[in-house]
């Protein structure tokens, strides 16, 4: 099991190994945009709490890369399945749906540690020092491991690749603006918090953002995170057939 | 001996669309089969289906002795894929394409290695194994297909319409590699709706009409059936075609006053028409004139 997981896992590797710098490069993007445009733009007197605000946005920022990076190897799982049929090199081997499942959200995590690694280090060269212990890199780890799943999951049951840009537009945007990245929950309306609390980003923001406090992060929080990425681990290793005609 | 491949009443259905009615069909080991039909007959349904890539209406399959459905894990290991569309990692070299498939199915490092050189060698492409899949030909793309489903050593090799889209020279070096590896001792699953290629290749050929096989034997025993040589005659019905034991009774019908005539010998098409009544090449409604289906 432990090899053909490993192939997988080793396909997606040599793939981002090709692609390192342009890789790299788009993952600096997003970042060094949202810092300078809610960072610095917002002014460097601004402060969320007893913190300059940029203190408070890289915590954010990296709960939010964790998010879209790990969820994004739904669309390389799509380009292999629609786009280049490797998916069916997977589908016609003696690998077991677990392995496969394994294989692609250890992939879809270690691009989530990457992007996370280079927010880390945009936030460095603009000044900002946090605290990344263990507790940050539990959170992105459960973080990456929640999207990662349900992006595996999802990407089995998408019928095309359309599919899959649709469900990133009504559920991964509203949750990277909603969750907790730019703004503190507690300014919103308290019904809107309560609807918040469902959203998992939430929980990643508060507890990838207290570590970096150097606070202990919330417990319900954590357990939440490994609640729901376990759920929909095997949520994800139980659809992998819905991918056969 | 056992069959290697026994299929018993595979039917598949797409919605309303009955792509295989019930298919009954065993193939011995090391046999060469092909499985020739139009486009849309249902020969790459069967593979898909055989392969563990689509699932069966009803029916069961057993490959080397392993229900494909109940023995998932074994029964993918019995065998390897050449399928119909380039499904190599394109931005991975030759050498990583085959060893990630090696990975997949549990191949040790040594092992690996070792025939990895030897299917390069095999395919005639040592010298490319470090040029990524994207710069290759369509040609060599095959070829590295070919030597990917090889690479566990697999008991079957399915091969879907393995040589579409090539030219005829690279064609004919595929025929050439696909015999080698049957004379090796693989069973060799063939789909592919060339004439020429099933008649070069297969020892049995099973005809596919409308997800039905409507007949199943060797080339020759069809062919024979009909004659040895053809006369194409366009008439004022269209095309029609007559047969001959020997190429003297073709020339005396020649010379009995036809112009507009090709005289040539019998092929596999001829048999396939003389049975279905429509060529191969055509898909849907590819009906031939009346003259033939008497035959």
């Amino acid at each position: 099991m432990i090899n053909e997981c490993f192939a997988i896992y080793l396909r997606e590797l040599l793939i981002l190994r090709r692609k390192f710098w342009r890789q790299v490069a788009s993952m600096s993007v997003s970042p060094t945009l949202y810092l300078i445009a809610f960072g610095f733009g917002m002014g460097k007197n601004f402060d969320v709490g007893s913190r300059p605000y940029m203190e408070f946005l890289i915590p954010g920022l990296a709960a939010m890369s964790s998010m879209i990076y790990s969820f994004g190897i739904a669309s390389e799982i799509n380009v292999a399945r629609f786009y280049w049929k490797i998916f069916e090199e997977f589908q016609a081997s003696p690998v077991r749906n677990i392995a496969f499942v394994a294989g692609e959200v250890l992939a879809g995590m270690t691009r989530s540690f990457m992007a996370v690694a280079i927010i880390l280090a945009v936030g460095f060269i603009s000044g900002v020092k946090l605290h990344y212990g263990i507790f940050f890199w539990t959170g992105i780890f459960l973080n990456s491991f929640l999207f990662a799943s349900l992006a595996v999951g999802l990407a089995m049951v998408v019928k095309s690749h359309a599919d899959q840009a649709l469900l990133s537009n009504f559920v991964i945007t509203p949750m990277a603006f909603l969750g907790g990245t730019f703004f503190p929950m507690k300014n919103m309306p308290e019904i809107v918090q309560k609807i918040l609390y469902f959203i998992p980003l939430t929980h990643a923001s508060s507890v990838i953002r207290s570590s970096a406090y150097g606070d202990m992060p919330d417990k319900a929080s954590v357990l939440v995170l490994l609640f729901l990425g376990i759920v929909f681990f095997i949520i994800a290793f139980r659809v992998v057939h819905l991918a056969r005609d | 001996m056992d069959n290697i491949i026994e299929i018993k009443n595979l039917k598949k259905k797409f919605k309303k669309v009955e792509a295989l009615k019930g298919i009954n069909l065993n193939v011995a080991p090391g046999e060469l089969f092909a499985y020739l039909g139009p486009n849309g007959s249902g020969k790459t349904t069967t593979i898909r289906i055989l392969t563990g890539l689509s699932r069966a209406t009803s029916g069961t399959a057993l490959l080397n002795g392993k229900d494909i459905e109940i023995n998932r894990i074994e029964s993918r290991r019995q065998f390897g894929l050449v399928p119909q569309v380039i499904n190599l990692d394109p931005e991975l070299t030759v050498r990583q394409n085959l060893d990630i498939h090696g990975r997949l199915f549990g191949m040790k490092k040594s092992d690996r290695k070792e025939r990895i050189e030897a299917l390069l060698g095999y395919i005639d492409m040592s010298d490319r194994s470090e040029s990524l899949v994207k710069h290759l030909s369509g040609g060599l793309k095959r070829r590295v297909m070919v030597a990917r489903a090889m690479l566990h050593s697999p008991r079957i090799i399915f091969l879907d319409e393995p040589t579409t889209g090539l030219d005829p020279g690279i064609r004919r070096k595929i025929w050439s590699l696909i015999k080698k590896i049957q004379q090796d001792g693989t069973t060799i699953f063939l789909t592919t709706h060339y004439i020429e290629e099933a008649e070069f290749l297969a020892e049995r050929v099973a005809f596919l009409e409308k997800g039905e096989i409507v007949a199943v034997n060797t080339p020759a025993s069809f062919m024979e059936k009909l004659g040895s040589w053809a006369v194409d005659i366009l008439g004022e019905d269209g095309l029609y075609t007559e047969f001959f034991q020997s190429s003297e009774d073709a020339n005396r019908f020649i010379a009995s006053g036809y112009e507009g005539f090709t005289k040539r010998r019998v092929n596999l098409e001829d048999a396939f028409i003389a049975i279905t009544g429509k060529k191969i090449g055509l898909s849907g409604n590819g009906n031939v004139g009346s003259g033939i289906k008497e035959l």
